[in-house]
């Protein structure tokens, strides 16, 4: 066994990543889960940044990455507090959040 | 190229009839129906004058030939008001504005208590500036202008009964037959103002040399010849020719001073007018001129016939006038214009005369125009007799009446032409002498001699012309009475030249040189009138080498036939009529050209229009073009809208295919690298 590389990170992110992507296409019932996987994937691409920062060949470069994925955290965090606002808002309409019955926007 | 003529003096012509149906029409009501007849009468006598002065300067050599006002210029093409004054033209002038005249002074009688008297006079005033304006011009244009409204002015008058359904039927029939014609003559002059570049006449003759070495574009016709053809089917329409005749018996539903002025003596040989002016144009195309020949034949022979079998007294008339506007036509084929000329002249008068005679015979049957139930008026209207007798004496061409020298010198120079319809134009101008004197005197003897048949109506009319009544006090008593002053005086008036015109002017008209300048004949190519100026021995010889020919002794036959027919032996014309009972149904239906027109060409065109209508329009514009492009857009829109299903696990499906496609084809060269 040899040492964990960039290669295993990106795995990792590219598996968390089509994992949520997955959850949101296979995902007919709950809003929720479908924010979940939003944020999985928003995750995955964070363990990217990160991955890539540590790994890169010069010092004074890795704190780019990192930077970005406070950035990203901070918008991940104000996008599902509005998400869930919008949600709540819906369930007092809709009394539902099953994806399946929003179907509102269909031609 | 003598003295001019004085431009004031032109253009006083036909602007005073132009003001007298202003006055009558604009301020009918204010000038009443005394003020009316005066300024219109007025204004038509100031153009006769005229009209005489400018014959007698015509006579002394002037000539005019100037433009006097610019309308329009259109790149080259020049559109203008100008007058062209000679021998024709001047003689057209004296014709129509006396002729005119006699019919406006008629009128006063003849429409008295008419509810639209003032509209009348407008009427027929507005006609006689138009025809002047036709007859003086010197350029295509204002000949149309003045074809154009001597028809709008037809048209006005046979539907001047406008609640009378006939005559409604009649007018929009003579305008439409009409609009054939005027089709053809566009398109004629067109083709001249296309080729010779001008409308002028002057300029387009002196072109003609050219014009005549032309082919119509893609054809091996000449185009002198279809130009032609077109202005004459022009002339077919106005002159009522056949086949496009058919308008002229029905227009007889107007007054009839109208069907005199109008529809006999003047408008309808605006036609030949304009053919014998187009001379120069027509020598040059044989084939035009055998067209003309041909058409003048059937239609000198076979409406001859149509007026033996009438009994509406105007529409015998109105048959004749067909007939003898064939022998004018013939003549033109013959190229003997200035006998067709001629022959229009002698034919204004007398032809007047016999519309008005039939006229005052019909004030006199108080509006019964059935001649089966007149008989033996000559008692009661002496005048209207033996005017009428004159007439018809003129009609049938008796020697040194004036319709003999015209009508016997047709049938002589169509001996004399060598075009190929020559055989069939020769008999059908021979035999229609015969025709004529039986029709004629058919009608003569059956309204003013015979048993008096208006006592009891044999024949009662259908509809006893209410619209027609102009307000008799006498209560429609049942005795016929002759006609007031202002009617016979106009028929005394004609019946002078219709006896006496032919004889006096028959050597300067058509062996002088008074036509020398207006009518071009080519005599190496048509050698008629030569041929008959060589054998001109003077008028009184004429008349009595006539006596020994077959033309005189057809109309005598005529005459004698018609006699023994209906006043000897009125049994004989009926056993007839049963005998050829097929013939007289051909007859009566007019060659059922009518219902030819009616239910080939009118219900044909209506067909057509209906299809364009369901299958152009409704089908392909409507159905394909515009609801077709709004419903496909539908349709595309209903499979599209599948897509959007509402769902969003579907949109990020899509979304994401999306970017891994967008993503491979922007990335493919990179990765293709990679793999290398």
């Amino acid at each position: 066994m040899g040492a964990i590389t960039l290669g295993h990170y990106l795995s990792l992110g590219g598996i968390l990543f089509a994992l949520s992507v997955v959850g949101i296409f296979l995902n007919r019932r709950n809003l929720i889960v479908l924010l979940m996987a939003i944020e999985l994937m928003l995750l995955a691409v964070n363990l990217n940044f990160i991955a890539f920062s540590h790994y890169l060949p010069m010092e004074a470069d890795r704190m780019a990455g990192q930077v970005f994925v406070f950035f990203i955290l901070t918008v991940a965090a104000a996008e599902s507090a509005i998400g869930l606002a919008i949600l709540v808002v819906l369930f007092r309409n809709r009394a539902s959040i099953n994806v399946e019955e929003l179907d509102e926007l269909k031609g | 190229m003598a003295s001019s003529i004085s431009t004031a003096l032109l253009l006083t012509i036909p602007l005073a009839p132009l003001a007298g149906s202003l006055i009558a029409g604009l301020a009918g009501k204010q000038v009443g129906t005394r003020g009316a007849h005066t300024v219109t009468i007025l204004g038509v006598l100031i153009a006769f004058i005229g009209s005489c002065l400018v014959l007698q300067q015509v006579l002394d050599g002037a000539r005019f030939n100037a433009t006097i006002y610019q309308w329009a210029v259109v790149d080259k093409l020049v559109m203008e008001v100008g007058f062209l004054i000679d021998g024709l033209s001047a003689m057209m002038m004296v014709v129509v504005t006396f002729v005119s005249l006699m019919v406006h002074i008629y009128t006063v009688g003849y429409m008295k208590g008419d509810p639209g008297y003032q509209r009348f006079f407008c009427y027929i005033s507005l006609f006689t500036f138009s025809m002047l304006m036709l007859v003086m011009a010197n350029n295509f244009l204002q000949l149309f202008f003045g074809w154009e409204a001597v028809g709008l002015v037809s048209y006005l008058l046979i539907g001047f009964w406008f609640k009378k359904p006939t005559a409604i039927f009649a007018n929009m029939k003579a305008f439409l037959v009409n609009r054939v014609g005027d089709f053809g003559f566009i398109l004629g002059i067109g083709l001249i103002a296309a080729y010779a570049g001008t409308l002028n006449y002057g300029e387009a003759f002196a072109k003609s040399a050219e014009l005549a070495k032309l082919q119509f574009p893609g054809s091996d016709w000449q185009l002198i010849t279809v130009a032609c053809i077109c202005l004459f089917v022009g002339a077919m329409g106005k002159s009522a020719q056949f086949p496009l005749h058919v308008w002229l018996p029905d227009s007889m539903e107007g007054p009839t001073p109208i069907s005199a002025l109008i529809h006999a003596a003047t408008m309808v040989t605006a036609g030949i007018f304009m053919v014998a002016r187009m001379s120069p144009l027509f020598e040059l195309s044989d084939t035009a001129l055998n067209f003309v020949l041909v058409i003048g034949s059937i239609t000198a022979l076979f409406m001859g016939f149509l007026g033996i079998i009438q009994n509406d007294i105007k529409r015998v008339v109105a048959y004749s006038t067909l007939s003898q506007l064939g022998y004018m036509t013939v003549a033109l084929g013959a190229s003997a214009y200035s006998v067709a000329v001629f022959h229009l002249m002698t034919h204004a008068f007398f032809k007047a005369l016999l519309f008005l005679g039939a006229g005052s015979v019909i004030i006199g049957m108080h509006h019964d125009q059935d001649i089966r139930n007149m008989g033996g008026l000559w008692k009661y209207m002496k005048v209207t007799w033996i005017t009428s007798l004159l007439g018809s004496l003129a009609l049938i061409g008796t020697p040194l009446f004036a319709g003999f020298y015209s009508k016997e010198t047709i049938i002589e120079a169509v001996h004399a032409t060598n075009l190929p319809g020559t055989g069939f134009a020769v008999f059908a101008v021979t035999a229609g002498v015969f025709v004529t004197a039986f029709y004629s005197f058919r009608m003569y003897f059956l309204v003013f001699h015979g048993k008096e048949r208006f006592h009891h109506k044999p024949f009662p009319p259908e509809d006893n012309h209410a619209h027609d009544d102009h307000g008799h006090g006498e209560g429609h008593a049942h005795t016929p009475h002759e006609s007031p002053w202002v009617v016979t005086l106009p028929l005394v008036l004609l019946a002078v030249p219709s006896v006496l015109v032919g004889y006096f002017t028959v050597t300067p008209l058509l062996y002088g040189d008074f036509f020398k300048d207006a009518i071009y004949v080519n005599t190496a190519a048509h050698p008629a009138m030569k041929e008959l100026a060589d054998a001109w021995r003077g008028p009184g010889a004429m008349a009595v080498h006539a006596l020994t020919t077959l033309p005189f002794i057809l109309a005598l036959a005529g005459v004698v036939v018609a006699w023994w027919f209906y006043l000897k032996q009125p049994a004989i014309p009926a056993a007839i009529g049963r005998a050829l009972r097929p013939v007289v149904r051909v007859l009566e239906n007019k060659y059922y050209l009518d219902w030819f027109n009616e239910n080939v060409l009118a219900r044909g065109a209506r067909m057509f229009g209906t299809s364009l209508w369901k299958g152009g329009d409704q089908a392909l514009i409507d159905g394909v073009l515009v609801n077709g492009s709004a419903k496909a857009v539908g349709k595309l829109a209903l499979v599209m809208r599948r897509l959007q299903s509402g769902h969003l696990f579907q949109y990020a499906l899509v979304m994401a295919l999306g970017l891994f496609g967008l993503l491979t084809w922007q990335l493919w060269p990179f990765f293709s690298g990679l793999l290398r």
